[in-house]
């Protein structure tokens, strides 16, 4: 892979991080955190979501008109959301109930439609899916950690696995604890970033 | 690099997009839907069966009216046919939201187990009404004939779970309700 | 009685923004300004009513009758666009100066959660309010859901501006300053909007 195809892809994980640099995607990201395992999979869902509709959008940009590219990426972004959806309740029933209403809100992720608009439409395919791989993961990781961190304070546990009993600070998993953790992990995240 | 914003350009793409992915929505739909009805069949079974003495062949969802409102049972029966245990499913209005418990009631009129269905309680509190073992095994073998369908704070029989009473008498008139739209049924 | 358990559940107990993390974006991102709060809170009261109403609407009457509900999302966010534009272009006559202020914040009330997220809740979830019945809303609940909801979410706005301004002014470590030090305000004011469940 070319240098800059790597760098595509990698500077979604700290240069341009999603939720720490960026500050896109909050919503789901403070919702659906409240233990390792939820982030993990909304960030996963997100991804399928981001690849996929980066690519297609990328490929149909030449063709659509400028003053309707917004409808047009917007029905593409809630077609797969919508696809998603289905394989969901079929497939991953838990999941499904867990994440609830934040897999459709997945169509007003400002993330998904920002890139589609900042880079799939500027961009030939193969780099639009692996700019949406890696803004993907960088999200990803960001829900992951921010779920462990949540699950650890707030239940004592690490993706089930509990190891203390009863329970921890509660604040963690409810609202608060999510703007709170958040709020320390990017101070966290910006020094590791400044460091690198 | 876009192709031109004429009107005609402009209706054509956004209608052509539209059908496209309604197309491909339909068939997804239509390829995932008894996938979907398969995967709820089986939640609902297993809720049923949690409540229900081991054995028996399930029957199709009865409407019946619990607590004031609409809601389904399900009968258990016995290889002779006859019913061997009731599953009532009863929603009340818990802390956070709607709290939905499914009653599972033997003929003799006594509770045989409960298990929750939904709920929107706090965690570490009214969530506890699912994982506070002592909570839920007092509704094991519950003999409303004998004991009062309520917390004790209220002159009841039922311990209710520290620092929810709230949830704790939801989950008590879910089940409250489950028993009088049993005798109802058993009185038809 | 019921509508007035629906606005004080929507405003203060399920606060839309503190307790349910709808409208996160836009919340941190105008927040730093009461000015710009105080407009974006009525430009969004404005469309999430309205887009409750149409989209409510199109789901009773177009969509279930006609077996097309794997297009709610599709058409819901359809319907959303469309309004936060033809928002877009009422206010841009008559108050250019808001227009300006809110400058990029307007189209993105199309991405807001909270206007998808109330949107699609009234329509799939089922409430109780005040220890009433678990049913869904029919239309005039769900206006005035909606509605409250908006309230909340500007209530909230509001507040938290005006503690941003404040936040300027003090004297907080340096790696704190901006979006992180917000972020741990927010948590606080969320834990004092906990206080209000249980009231209804």
């Amino acid at each position: 892979m070319s240098k800059r195809k790597l760098d595509i892809f990698t500077k979604g994980f700290f240069k341009e991080n999603p939720t720490f640099v960026l500050l896109l995607g909050m919503c789901p990201t403070l919702a659906t955190t409240t233990s390792a395992i939820n982030g993990l999979s909304m960030g996963l869902a997100t991804l399928f979501v981001l690849v996929l509709s980066n690519i297609v959008i990328s490929a149909i940009a030449p063709v659509v008109p400028d003053k309707v590219h917004i409808p047009v990426y917007i029905v593409v972004i809630a077609t797969f959301v919508t696809i998603l959806q289905f394989a969901m309740q079929a497939y991953t029933p838990d999941m499904y109930k867990t994440l609830g209403l934040f897999i459709p809100l997945i169509v007003v992720n400002c993330i998904v439609l920002g890139r589609a608009e900042a880079f799939a439409s500027k961009n030939g395919i193969v780099d639009s899916a692996l700019d949406g791989l890696g803004i993907g993961f960088g999200f990803t990781m960001a829900l992951t950690v921010l779920g462990m961190v949540r699950e650890i304070l707030g239940s004592g546990s690490v993706f089930g696995w509990k190891f203390i009993s009863g329970d921890g600070l509660l604040v963690f998993i409810m609202a608060p604890g999510a703007f709170i953790a958040l709020g320390y992990l990017m101070v966290l995240f910006n020094k590791i970033a400044k460091k690198n | 690099m876009a192709a031109k914003s004429n009107l005609l350009n402009m209706a054509l793409c956004l209608t052509s997009v539209c059908l496209v992915c309604s197309a491909l929505l339909g068939g997804m739909y239509a390829l995932t839907a008894e996938p979907i009805a398969k995967t709820n069949a089986d939640i609902l079974r297993a809720s049923v069966n949690a409540v229900l003495p081991e054995g028996g062949e399930l029957s199709e969802a009865v409407p019946v009216e619990v607590g004031g409102q609409a809601s389904e049972y399900y009968i258990s029966k016995s290889a002779d046919g006859t019913p061997a245990a009731y599953a009532i499913k009863s929603t009340t209005a818990g802390f956070g939201g709607p709290l939905t418990v499914m009653v599972g009631i033997t003929p003799d009129g006594k509770v045989y187990n409960t298990s929750v269905l939904s709920h929107a309680e706090t965690p570490g509190l009214g969530a506890k009404c699912t994982e506070d073992e002592h909570f839920m095994t007092q509704f094991k073998g519950f003999d409303p004939s004998q004991k009062i369908l309520t917390v004790k704070k209220d002159g009841g029989d039922v311990d209710a779970i520290t620092a929810s009473t709230i949830t704790s008498r939801a989950y008590s008139l879910a089940v409250k309700n489950a028993v009088d739209a049993f005798k109802t049924i058993k009185g038809e | 009685m019921e509508y007035f358990l629906i606005i004080i559940s929507a405003i203060f107990v399920n606060n839309v923004m503190l307790a349910q993390f709808l409208g996160t974006c836009p919340f941190l991102g105008v927040s730093n300004k009461l000015s710009t709060a105080t407009g974006m809170s009525g430009a969004v009261v404005f469309v999430i009513t309205l887009a409750t109403l149409v989209t409510y609407l199109i789901n009773k009457y177009l969509l279930v009758p006609f077996g097309l509900t794997f297009l709610q999302t599709i058409a819901f966010i359809l319907v959303i666009a469309t309004l936060v534009q033809m928002v877009e272009i009422v206010l841009k006559k008559i108050s250019p100066s808001l227009y300006q202020a809110l400058g990029i914040f307007l189209p993105l009330i199309t991405t807001n959660c909270a206007v998808l997220g109330v949107a699609l809740s009234v329509v799939t979830k089922e409430f109780t309010f005040g220890g009433g019945a678990a049913h869904m809303l029919n239309l005039g609940e769900s206006v005035v859901y909606a509605f409250a909801t908006a309230i909340g979410y500007g209530m909230a706005l509001i507040i938290f501006a005006g503690l941003r301004e404040h936040l300027e002014l003090n004297d907080v470590p340096k790696q704190f300053k901006g979006v992180p030090i917000a972020l741990i305000t927010c948590g606080i004011l969320a834990m004092a909007f906990m206080g209000f469940s249980g009231l209804v």
